[in-house]
Order: structure tokens, then C-alpha cells, then sequence
């Protein structure tokens, strides 16, 4: 610690240099704490998926319905607990912008069918007996100010017209990563309401009674609808969600290609630092040695520096990361899952850690082998 | 009284014996110190002259432990420390040597009081302790209240006293001091020297002295010449 004092004055002998350093890693672990968020934004609500769980739908396209009907012959099949009946409804809260997640489902079975919610059950009750009811996540009614007994007001897109639902309840998650940025409605309602959806679903969500069930589900529900007007494509969960995410490209590619650039670049940019650093100093290393300083002290006085960079530009770059990621999804594409963990906290500070260690490990060592004779000579 | 006679080494502070030295640059190799042997007491003030080249610094820093020897040995107060290794040599230096050097080697970033204190950073002493040291070393070359300053805010002379206050604070028994006066005004050296002999006679500190300046050679009890390596005389000077 009384070395401190040594190591803090050494970085803010030039300024500029302190403040385009401390920059870099601030702009760097920022870049990081928002590619992240982004990478939350888009996989973890598919982590949070139960792995017994299938979503069959029209093996033409997702556009296109399935009919009613298929639910008991998939409810009758071996290993099948619950089929949920599902539709995307896609309405407009005040504003497109304000996206969110509308799903129309059937109530039976879907508490135990998705237990990652935490559902309060006279709310639910509520829900169940109110047709023009829903349930919003936490997240959502917090970003909106709802309170239960609101009623909200969806323009319709796919199912035009002014609908208006009351909330009946608010989700929590049962585990972190939960998307809490949704609103569910009753199916009957929207079946009731719009003539062509009577007798028409978009997916079914399917809960096998075990993992091992579903192997099998998958070929034994696809099968069974083969050559029927209505063909199905049956797969897990966690693969339909992925899909969405993938008809945008590769995002996780794309997410560690931009974060491992900017990391090697910020590699780069310190690691010149520290070496220019270093080298201009000669003369003072060669004096602290000479003094007594060993070389393993003078080591770490250089790695200290560098150190000294990385924490201070990587907590202001992740702080400001966190700052922006609690203003919410500014495209709106990704919903209250555009978030920053204390896990991720934790993993951009020890990426900082590391970048400073590599960046001045060199210079450190170069420092460390310094001759006295040599560096005094130089002067 | 120095001695060139190795029999007389056996109560002497700094012995050194057959000390070869040799640098190589590519291919060549130079020798810089020939086999020189030398004996000197407690509390002795030695000046080294000679063309440049002719070993005075490299003898300089062989004594104080920064480079080693080809071959010899250097005996202080009875350890060899020629045969120490690296952090061994370290640690010894930090206890028995300050430095000074011409250019004052001074930390810019740090002032007067932290740049003394650098020494005893490396010592167990803890803060008050070392304010103490440091408030002594600084009143000891009258600089007690330029704590606060600066480098850039001292001026040539100033600097150097600061680098002896550095240089006294762990109460070293050798200061060797290579061109001390050689970046200073005459003014400035005069003062510089009065301080160096001050800390030779009424401190006991053995100095050891590299010069090219006969002004400041003539403060020392002796002054010997060095040429390609070899002690060429010793002329003893009457103290006064």
C-alpha cells in the first residue's frame, strides 16, 4: 500500500496520456458492458427454458395456423402432460416503439406448463375468470406504471381494431433470466372475437412428462399430421426460440468478433503505453534499483500502473454501460432481458484485469531486467 | 589513511582485491579495471580522478554493489560482497550505500519529502517513523523547509541536497558520489562539497568520489588517479 502513492503519481505525469488511456478502457469495457447486454437481450431468455418443453407449429411457416383440433390427438399421445393453445398477437401499446411480447394462450395447464413464472394464484384465478383479462410481467408494468385493475388499450396489427384488457395479475420469475417483459391474454377471447381464428391456433407449447419423452414426441407428432392439409414442424423450445434470434444472423458471432477487436485494439493502445511509459523512465527504474528497489517490486510497479489504468477506465466504462442498459432496450427488440448481471459486472472487471495485466506485462518485465550500469549509462 | 598495499587490508572497511573488470561490445572486449587493489578505512573521503574511461565509475559502482566483477574481490566490513547474489545485493545496497550521482536522478513527480522517503519505503518502518528520518535528512542539509517542493521548483543545487538527504536517510556508512558537482554552478559545488565533507568528518561516512574537478577533489583526505584501469598515485592531502 505505501507504494501506492508512487504508482498513482507515475500515471498522472502526463495527464493527456492518462486521461487517452483511461479513454480507451473506458470506451472498451462501456462497448463490452452494452454487447453483452445485447447477447442478454437475446439468449438468455432461451437459458431460461425448460427442456421438456416443445412448440409445435405449421411446418409452411409460423404465419400460417394450425387447426384446434390437433390438441387432443396430441394430448392423447404417450409422455404428453399439458398442450397449451398459443397465438402471437402483436398489438400496439400508445406507440410502435413501445414493443413488447402479446401472447394469447389457453390458461389450463400453463402454470405448470412454464413454472419458471411465479404467478400469484388468486391473480391468476382472476385471470382465468375475466375473458378480457391478461398478466404482465413485472418489468414491463414497472417500465409502464400499470398497478392490477388497470385497463390497457393494444391496437391491433394482425388482429386490427382498439382491444382493451384489464390486468388481472403481474408475474415474477421463478429464476433469473426470465423475460418479465410480456403480456399474456385469454385465446378464448381472441378466438370469440375474430371470426377466422375459431378453430385456429398459431403453435402449441407442449410439455412432455420427462426429457426423455421428447426425442420421440418430436417424430410421433410431426408424423402423425403428415399429409394433412396441416402439417406440423415439432421441435424443443429452446431451438424455436434460437431460430428467431438466428434470422437475424449470427448475433453471437457478430457480438464476440466486435468485443474481440476492440479488446485487442485496447490491448494494443495500453500496451504501447506502458512500453513508451517505461522507456521514458529508464533513468528512474535505474535509480529506484539502484536505491534497493529488487526487481520483482519493480515489476510490480508496472504492472500496478498498468493495473491502475484498467480499474479506473474499466469501472468508469462499465458503470456507464449500466447507467445506459438501465435506461432499457433503446430498439426495443429485446425486452427486459436487456440487462447487465452482477456476474457480468464481475466478468467485464476481470476482463479489464487481464487486458492490464497482458498490456503491461511486457514493459514490466523489460523495467525488471533493467541493468543499472546499463539504464544510468543511457542517461 | 587509504592503503594500495593489499597486506594492509586487515582492518580496513573496504577492501579490494585484484579487481578486473571487462566489458564487451560485440566482439571486442575492453578492460576497464586491471587487477587494481585497494584498502580504505572508515570515515575516509576518496576522490577518483582520471581521463574518462579509466575504470572511476566502474570502480564506483562495482564498491556499491550496482555491477559485479570479472574477478577479485570486494571485502565491506568483512563480507565479500562480490560473490552475493542479485537480490542479496539488493537488500545490502539499500542498507549500507546512498548514491549520488551528477544528474541528481530525482523523482519529477514526487516532492523533496517523498523523494527522500523513497529509501524507507523498503524499510519496516511505518509512517511516523519515517517522517521522522525524513524531516532529520532534509534539517541535515538544510532543506527542511522546501519539503513541499518540488523538482521543477528547486533549483540545481537544491536538487542535489535533496539526492544527499535521499542518500543519508538510511544512515548508510559509504556514499559514493559520482560527479556530484558536475551539473552545478561553482557556487552551488562549493556548497555541495562543504555538505559532503561535513558528512565525511563529522558523520564517519566513508566517501568515495568521482570527479574531473580539481576544486572539488582538493575537499577530499585523498585523491587517487586512475588510468586504464590501474591506480597510478595517491596523493594523501593534509586535512585543512
Amino acid at each position: 500500500m505505501k507504494f501506492l502513492h508512487l504508482v498513482y503519481a507515475n500515471i498522472l505525469r502526463k495527464k493527456m496520456r492518462f486521461f487517452l488511456t483511461i479513454g480507451s478502457f473506458g470506451v472498451a469495457l462501456f462497448l463490452f458492458g452494452i454487447l453483452v447486454a445485447i447477447h442478454n437481450g437475446f439468449y438468455q431468455g432461451i437459458d431460461a427454458v425448460e427442456d421438456n418443453r416443445l412448440v409445435v407449429r405449421n411446418k409452411t411457416s409460423l404465419m400460417v395456423f394450425l387447426p384446434y383440433s390437433y390438441k387432443a390427438k396430441i394430448e392423447a399421445m404417450e409422455g404428453v402432460e399439458y398442450v397449451i393453445p398459443s397465438v402471437w398477437f402483436a398489438g400496439v401499446y400508445q406507440d410502435r416503439k413501445n414493443f413488447f411480447s402479446q401472447f394469447a394462450i389457453e390458461t389450463a395447464g400453463w402454470v405448470e406448463t412454464y413454472p419458471e413464472y411465479a404467478i400469484d394464484k388468486d391473480q391468476w384465478s382472476a385471470f382465468e375468470n375475466d375473458r378480457q383479462g391478461c398478466m404482465v410481467g413485472r418489468a414491463l408494468a414497472e417500465k409502464f406504471g400499470w398497478e392490477i385493475g388497470d385497463r390497457i388499450p393494444l391496437e391491433g396489427t394482425i388482429f386490427p381494431g382498439a382491444w382493451e384488457f384489464n390486468i388481472c395479475g403481474i408475474f415474477e420469475g421463478n429464476k433469473k433470466n426470465v423475460d418479465l417483459n410480456q403480456m399474456w391474454i385469454r385465446y378464448e377471447y381472441l378466438a370469440e372475437s375474430i371470426p377466422f381464428m375459431k378453430g385456429q391456433v398459431g403453435w402449441y407449447a407442449v410439455k412432455a412428462i420427462h426429457t426423455d419423452y421428447v426425442n420421440g414426441l418430436i417424430s410421433r407428432i410431426d408424423g402423425e399430421f403428415s399429409n394433412s392439409p396441416a402439417e406440423t414442424k415439432t421441435e424443443p423450445e429452446k431451438i424455436w426460440m434460437l431460430g428467431f434470434v438466428k434470422q437475424m444472423g449470427n448475433i453471437k458471432l457478430i457480438l464476440i468478433s466486435v468485443g474481440g477487436v476492440v479488446i485487442f485494439t485496447l490491448l494494443l493502445v495500453t500496451g504501447s503505453t506502458m512500453a513508451m511509459s517505461v522507456r521514458e523512465r529508464t533513468s528512474e527504474w535505474a535509480t529506484l534499483k539502484t536505491l534497493g528497489y529488487g526487481d520483482t517490486l519493480v515489476l510490480g510497479l508496472v504492472l500496478g500502473e498498468s493495473f491502475f489504468y484498467a480499474i479506473i477506465g474499466g469501472a468508469i466504462g462499465l458503470g456507464l454501460a449500466c447507467l445506459f442498459v438501465s435506461k432499457g432496450d433503446p430498439t426495443g427488440m429485446m425486452g427486459g432481458l436487456f440487462t447487465l448481471s452482477p456476474d457480468n459486472i464481475f466478468a467485464g472487471l476481470t476482463l479489464t484485469l487481464i487486458t492490464g495485466f497482458i498490456a503491461g506485462v511486457l514493459p514490466a518485465i523489460s523495467a525488471m531486467k533493467l541493468r543499472i550500469v546499463d539504464a544510468l549509462r543511457r542517461v | 589513511m587509504v592503503s594500495l598495499n593489499p597486506s594492509s587490508a586487515d582492518n580496513a572497511h573496504i577492501s579490494v582485491r585484484e579487481l578486473h573488470k571487462i566489458y564487451k561490445r560485440g566482439s571486442e572486449s575492453i578492460d576497464v579495471l586491471r587487477g587494481l587493489n585497494l584498502n580504505i578505512q572508515a570515515g575516509e573521503f576518496l576522490a577518483f580522478m582520471g581521463p574518462s574511461g579509466s575504470g572511476k565509475t566502474t570502480l564506483l559502482n562495482l564498491i556499491g554493489g550496482i555491477d559485479v566483477p570479472n574477478s577479485g574481490t570486494i571485502t565491506v566490513d568483512g563480507q565479500r560482497i562480490d560473490s552475493l547474489s542479485s537480490s542479496a545485493l539488493t537488500r545490502w545496497r539499500s542498507r549500507h550505500v546512498g548514491f549520488i550521482f551528477q544528474m541528481f536522478n530525482l523523482i519529477p513527480v514526487l516532492n523533496a519529502f517523498e523523494n527522500v522517503e523513497m529509501p524507507l519505503l523498503l524499510t519496516r518502518l511505518n509512517k511516523a517513523q519515517r517522517r521522522k528520518h525524513v524531516e532529520t535528512a532534509l534539517d541535515l542539509v538544510g532543506l527542511a523547509d522546501r519539503m513541499k517542493h518540488y523538482p521543477r521548483q528547486l533549483s540545481g543545487g537544491q536538487e542535489q541536497r535533496v539526492a544527499i538527504a535521499r542518500a543519508l536517510v538510511n544512515d548508510p556508512s559509504i556514499l559514493l558520489c559520482d560527479e556530484p558537482t558536475g551539473d552545478l554552478d561553482r557556487e552551488s559545488a562549493n556548497e555541495i562539497m562543504g555538505l559532503i565533507q561535513r558528512l565525511s568528518s563529522e558523520q564517519n561516512k566513508t566517501v568515495l568520489m568521482v570527479t574531473h574537478d580539481p576544486v572539488a577533489a582538493k575537499c577530499a583526505d585523498s585523491v587517487l588517479h586512475l588510468e586504464k584501469g590501474v591506480l597510478v598515485e595517491a596523493i594523501a592531502q593534509a586535512q585543512g
